[in-house]
């Protein structure tokens, strides 16, 4: 390999990241930021096709080393890259109701949890396309997040069990991504615009975690929640890590915007 | 001007302007549901705009995070004495969620308390609260309103304190922009998120908010909690209007309005949270 596709520093405890704060993994991807399983199969597979000794007699001096076909997208910088960094999380979210909806969990689950799937997906189908029409709005097309594709081989939609544990993994992290976000955006209206979806995002959490559990604390647990009464807050670097297993398309998040405050 | 003193003075003004008081109002009582009886006066309406908004021009951080510490202040003594009062039955989901909330708004309380402090402020002082809104409840069932509408109207108030504190915190996020409070603002809004969904599904509602509805079983008074939230103009784009790669099930302007809550003004959240707070001067 010419460099390495992900470099991955292990740092101690930030200001930020208290030391209390066990359940926070203090891993920061360097350089590159990636997605998915795949993007390293794919990225290895074709450094074993390209053999720069071989195929002897080749008219061309300087072959093309795999010329990329299709250009790894990368989120972008600024606001534009934590828009795209969000509509990445609602495309996966979006993907995975819309799955459950076709699932055997579904169809055979009670009309009060049907109903609720049913909100869940209307809402994060709106957040998605929502996102489409304003990147592509605010940045043009060509700087919009691509349509990703997914792998959910590892959910089982036919079981509860499976679609919940699923689904309370996917709205937590996307309250944790979107709480971590806050302080890396420039113009108010997108703060503004993600506070109004981070509380959706955690009223579906909480839904969620009181469907797995209704007569527990579980709504808003010991495990999210720290002392301070604070929810999840979590780097770019946290949610990739959590939520890349999914996604399949690989995309790089080279140039999204630090803390404004190192807060 | 503390934020206290400013919310007297919204009571003080009302009482003047409108020659009334707070109990007169609460005396024109309408039923909701079957249980609990309620005020007709909106919570809104307890306030004088040019003032909050003299007050609030400034929308300093120290000024939203003031704002932030009465509300939590106010949901942190609300649920003590729920939890105190006997109302929730021992164990049941309901005293089951209330503990945990009324863990996390103490714990708020604190942070906010140390925060305004490290930031070199003086944290304003706790107000003291008058949950029946002189009269109109009787949450804790100190007067008599029995067990049953006492629970309900119990919930009904978390309901109300719950959205209306994911609202403030909203509209005070951009007033924190690039100072080391926001992330914590930020994080203090989604457990009131999580807080306000668990309340409304105990009461039998949805966790998220419908179009402007306060939902069955609200006084009508919390209504200025909901005003607003039916909005579906997001960036500028009517979200209706949008075609969208799945179809959405069911109403799509009902559907856009819950994807996404509002927020309030900080006159807002003063105002709702002035009709429990004890203006000293009415003694």
């Amino acid at each position: 390999m010419k460099k390495p596709l992900v470099k991955v520093d292990v740092l101690e405890a930030s200001s930020k990241n208290s030391k209390k704060n066990t359940r926070r993994k203090f891993i920061k991807l360097g350089g590159l930021g990636l997605a998915g399983s795949s993007f390293l199969l794919y990225a290895c597979s074709e450094d074993d096709m390209f053999d720069p000794g071989g195929e002897v007699g080749r008219p061309d001096p300087d072959p093309e080393p795999d010329p990329e076909p299709d250009p790894v997208f990368d989120l972008g910088s600024g606001d534009v890259g934590i828009l795209n960094y969000a509509y990445a999380l609602e495309q996966l979210e979006a993907e995975f109701y819309t799955r459950v909806r076709e699932g055997g969990y579904y169809s055979g689950a009670p009309t009060e949890e049907q109903a609720l799937m049913d909100d869940l997906y209307n809402h994060e189908v709106i957040h998605r396309d929502f996102f489409k029409a304003a990147i592509t709005a605010a940045a043009g097309e060509e700087n919009t997040l691509p349509d990703l594709e997914f792998d959910f081989s590892s959910v089982d939609f036919d079981s509860r069990d499976s679609v919940l544990a699923t689904a309370m993994a996917l709205e937590d992290t996307g309250v944790g991504a979107y709480n971590g976000a806050g302080d890396r955006i420039a113009d108010e209206t997108y703060l503004l615009l993600a506070g109004k979806i981070v509380s959706v995002e955690a009223r579906h959490a909480s839904a969620i975690r009181s469907l797995i559990d209704p007569d527990s604390a579980d709504f808003a647990g010991d495990d999210i929640i720290d002392e301070n009464g604070l929810d999840l807050a979590y780097d770019p670097s946290e949610v990739f890590e959590i939520a890349g297993g999914f996604i399949t398309t690989e995309f790089t998040a080279n140039d999204l915007p630090e803390p404004m405050t190192g807060s | 001007m503390s934020i206290i003193k400013l919310l007297d003075d919204f009571t003080s003004e009302k009482l003047t302007t409108k020659t009334t008081s707070r109990r007169e109002m609460f005396n024109t009582l309408s039923s909701f549901g079957k249980k609990a009886a309620v005020a007709a006066i909106p919570f809104g309406l307890a306030t004088s705009k040019a003032k909050a908004a003299a007050f609030f021009q400034e929308n300093s951080p120290v000024d939203a995070l003031q704002l932030a510490l009465t509300l939590e202040y106010l949901e942190a003594e609300f649920y003590l004495m729920a939890l105190d009062s006997g109302v929730l039955e021992g164990g049941s989901r309901a005293e089951t969620a209330f503990m945990q909330i009324s863990k996390h708004e103490s714990a708020h309380v604190d942070f906010l308390v140390a925060g305004l402090t490290n930031a070199g402020a003086t944290p304003v002082e706790k107000p003291t609260f008058d949950f029946t809104a002189d009269g109109a409840f009787d949450p804790f069932n100190e007067n008599g309103i029995g067990q049953e509408t006492a629970m309900a109207q119990l919930l009904a108030l978390a309901q109300a304190f719950e959205d209306t504190g994911v609202r403030a915190y909203k509209g005070q996020a951009t007033n924190l922009m690039g100072t080391p409070f926001l992330e914590p603002a930020l994080q203090i809004h989604s457990v009131e998120a999580r807080h306000a969904s668990e309340v409304r599904r105990i009461r039998g509602l949805k966790g998220w908010i419908t179009g402007s509805m306060r939902g069955d079983g609200m006084p009508e008074a919390t209504q200025a909690v909901y005003d607003g939230e039916d909005n579906v103009t997001q960036g500028g784009v009517d979200l209706t209007g949008l075609t969208y790669e799945n179809d959405i099930v069911g109403n799509v302007s009902d559907a856009v309005s819950e994807a996404f809550d509002e927020p309030i003004s900080a006159e807002t959240a003063a105002a709702i949270a002035s009709l429990f707070i004890v203006n000293e001067d009415d003694n």
